[in-house]
């Protein structure tokens, strides 16, 4: 396993819950969404999160992508992990919708995720990372 | 037309390096077959029976005439010398080598093309009016509009995992030359009470093996937030869509399962959170992209009168000519539907032909219509005869616009891995039954649509008559259906009965347009008649 991070602040070291385990105990911080979890659950208890991993089983099940941006709009700063079938060609994607750590079951090369990251240098829409689209370049 | 500035082509650059980099690792076996092909089918590559395809996007059908050529250069370098036009606007080529992709992709560039999400589960390039900016019934010209989701749905950072593939349709006037209400998301521009410019939003359309016509769920959106809602429709079904089963896994069926109602509601739940994010482009981003559609500089003052004392190309003309406008000029569908010929496909020297008469008469503009024709928009009249004389010495003049012969038919079973059954012979043999162009012109409009197989690529649902190629027992079996439409009275067609050989089901079109014939009252179409008198005259007569 490869895992990356893109955030300064400490790793949270907690074993993340499923997400009815998580909503049981008001002590936990830590959650794992599976790809039919419903993201909207965490919002009562967005104060006590920390850490939320993301399930990605495989990489061409995109509900992940929604989930990122709902827990994003919705104020969550913590770390968001993207597990499990995280591949090079996808990692663009997933940090412009939010994930800042990713947790690949497959090596993945720093050189390469660095490069890919770097690839585009523009971008169309307003998503949940900082980049400015390109409308917003050409008009102010 | 649109025209890349800096920023669009160091995206669609950036786009030809990540393609050629995932390519040298798909060879070098760094990815597999399973994780480099939804890479490679949102460039547009596709593997068939024979070799692979490669689709490239003609945004919103629309074209200049150095475009066309760069089409004509990659039917001549890369592949065998033709193309094929396609049902959603585009182009494709059949005999693509993986190996050269990455460089006709970036030869495209170079002309401001891409073939960015042709395929695979994301949202595929959207389409519009072929007649766009020429019609006389439109409110405005739709493609900036089009042009604006292009752009916000290219690289999308939540959309491009969807369950299943994703097609848009913009159109501006009611006349619906678009097949709208057939599409995943279908846009009909409109004013409300106010005045305001927005759009009334059709969701849940498609062919397929489950049809469907698309559902109004909004009545208006407002232009300048077009964007927002459609981020709420698409989340909703990237939510919630089914992804356990390929065939329900179309937004259509989502709809149908929860309901329309229930679906509006989600979306608009949604729609509150994300217009609070202004995802939305600046109204100056449409005016920057409206100016570059600014109608070209016609001519004031031209006769709307036509010299007709040629009567072949008196026939052509009231085929093939559209009204315009601008007094004085026309629109001109170039029929790709030749007797013995392939719908759709032209070759590299008719791609030529067209893009000098697009030069030369039509302000450098063509398009590709969903009928899998060309349009040259805006020509003047009085230069229609000198276009005629030039697409005839062409094999590019046959009169059959909207006649029998004028096929829309999926490749089948001659190139296409899922196919059943082959479609092309089906429709050459049916446009050979009915080569006498009186007789097709006595019959009327005929929107007659082949599919090789339930997939419905040659959108038979949506025929006047529509022909299915099924397996049966090893054999290739043809089901007929009536009553189909893609336009403003959108309908699906109805299976007629047990199916017909590949020859029994070109008899059985001609029984029944020989009893549309007998029973039509003046003025009927051959899908009015139907809808008048219902399925058994016809059923009787054919299965006699």
């Amino acid at each position: 396993m490869t895992s990356f991070r893109f955030r300064d602040d400490a790793e949270h070291d907690e074993p993340a819950l499923a997400i009815e385990s998580f909503l049981l105990d008001p002590e936990a911080g830590a959650v794992r969404l599976e790809p039919g979890d419903d993201a909207r659950a965490l919002l009562p208890a967005l104060d006590r999160l920390r850490l939320v991993e993301v399930a990605f089983p495989t990489f061409r099940d995109g509900r992940g992508y929604s989930v990122a941006r709902i827990l994003r709009e919705a104020g969550y700063a913590h770390e968001l992990r993207a597990a499990g079938d995280v591949l090079l060609d996808q990692v663009v994607l997933l940090r412009r919708a939010g994930f800042d750590a990713f947790a690949s079951r497959a090596p993945l090369d720093e050189a390469r995720v660095t490069a890919a990251l770097a690839r585009f240098p523009y971008v169309y829409q307003k998503a949940a990372d900082a980049r400015t689209p390109v409308w917003a370049l050409r008009h102010g | 037309m649109y025209r890349y500035d800096g920023y669009d082509q160091a995206i669609v650059d950036a786009r030809v390096a990540e393609f050629r980099d995932q390519v040298e690792r798909r060879l070098a076996g760094e990815l597999t077959e399973d994780q480099f092909k939804p890479l490679r089918l949102m460039n547009g590559l596709y593997l068939q029976l024979h070799a692979y395809m490669l689709r490239l996007a003609v945004p919103y059908g629309t074209l200049s005439s150095a475009q066309m050529r760069v089409l004509a250069d990659i039917a001549r370098r890369y592949d065998r010398g033709y193309g094929h036009f396609t049902t959603r606007q585009n182009i494709q080529f059949n005999w693509i080598k993986l190996d050269d992709t990455p460089d006709i992709l970036a030869l495209l560039a170079t002309h401001e093309m891409h073939a960015i999400q042709t395929s695979g589960n994301c949202i595929r390039n959207i389409s519009s009016d072929q007649f766009a900016g020429a019609a006389a019934d439109e409110i405005a010209d739709p493609r900036p509009y089009a042009e604006l989701l292009r752009q916000w749905s290219s690289m999308h950072p939540e959309f491009t995992y969807l369950p299943r593939k994703f097609k848009i349709a913009v159109i501006a006037s009611d006349s619906d030359r678009a097949a709208m209400r057939l599409h995943d998301i279908g846009l009909l521009l409109k004013r409300n009470e106010a005045g305001a410019l927005g759009f009334a939003v059709y969701v849940g359309g498609g062919q397929g093996r489950t049809p469907m016509v698309a559902p109004l769920i909004r009545d208006f959106v407002p232009e300048g937030e077009l964007v927002s809602y459609l981020e709420a429709c698409l989340r909703v079904y990237n939510r919630y869509g089914r992804r356990d089963n390929l065939y329900k896994a179309r937004i259509k069926i989502l709809i149908h399962e929860m309901g329309a109602e229930r679906y509006a509601r989600e979306v608009e739940a949604e729609y509150e959170g994300l217009r609070a994010l202004a995802l939305d482009p600046p109204a100056a981003e449409l005016h920057r992209i409206q100016a570059m559609f600014a109608p070209p500089p016609f001519e004031a003052g031209l006769a709307d009168t036509l010299d007709r004392s040629d009567p072949d190309f008196a026939v052509w003309a009231d085929q093939q000519v559209h009204p315009h406008k601008q007094p004085g000029y026309a629109s001109v569908t170039v029929s790709l539907k030749p007797v013995g010929g392939i719908p759709g496909d032209a070759t590299a020297d008719q791609m030529d032909v067209m893009a000098d008469l697009a030069a030369r008469y039509s302000h450098d503009e063509l398009r590709v219509t969903h009928a899998q024709n060309i349009v040259l928009p805006h020509v003047r009249k009085a230069d229609l005869f000198a276009v005629w004389q030039a697409l005839d010495a062409a094999d590019l003049a046959v009169p059959n616009l909207d006649l029998v012969s004028d096929i829309i038919a999926c490749p089948g079973l001659d190139y296409c891995s899922l196919a059943n059954a082959r479609s092309i012979p089906v429709a050459q043999k049916i446009a050979e039954r009915f080569a006498d162009l009186d007789r097709q012109r006595d019959l009327g409009e005929v929107k007659l649509k082949i599919s090789g197989c339930i997939n419905a690529c040659g959108h038979h649902h949506a025929g006047h008559i529509g022909i299915l190629g099924v397996d049966r027992k090893g054999e290739e079996n043809y089901q007929l259906s009536f009553g189909g439409s893609g336009a403003e009275d959108a309908s699906l067609a109805r299976i007629v009965g047990p199916g017909f050989s590949e020859d029994g089901v070109v008899d059985a079109v001609e029984t029944a347009l020989e009893t549309y014939r007998s029973l039509r009252q003046p003025g009927e179409r051959f899908l009015d008649t139907y809808r008048r008198v219902g399925l058994d005259p016809f059923k009787a007569a054919i299965y006699a």
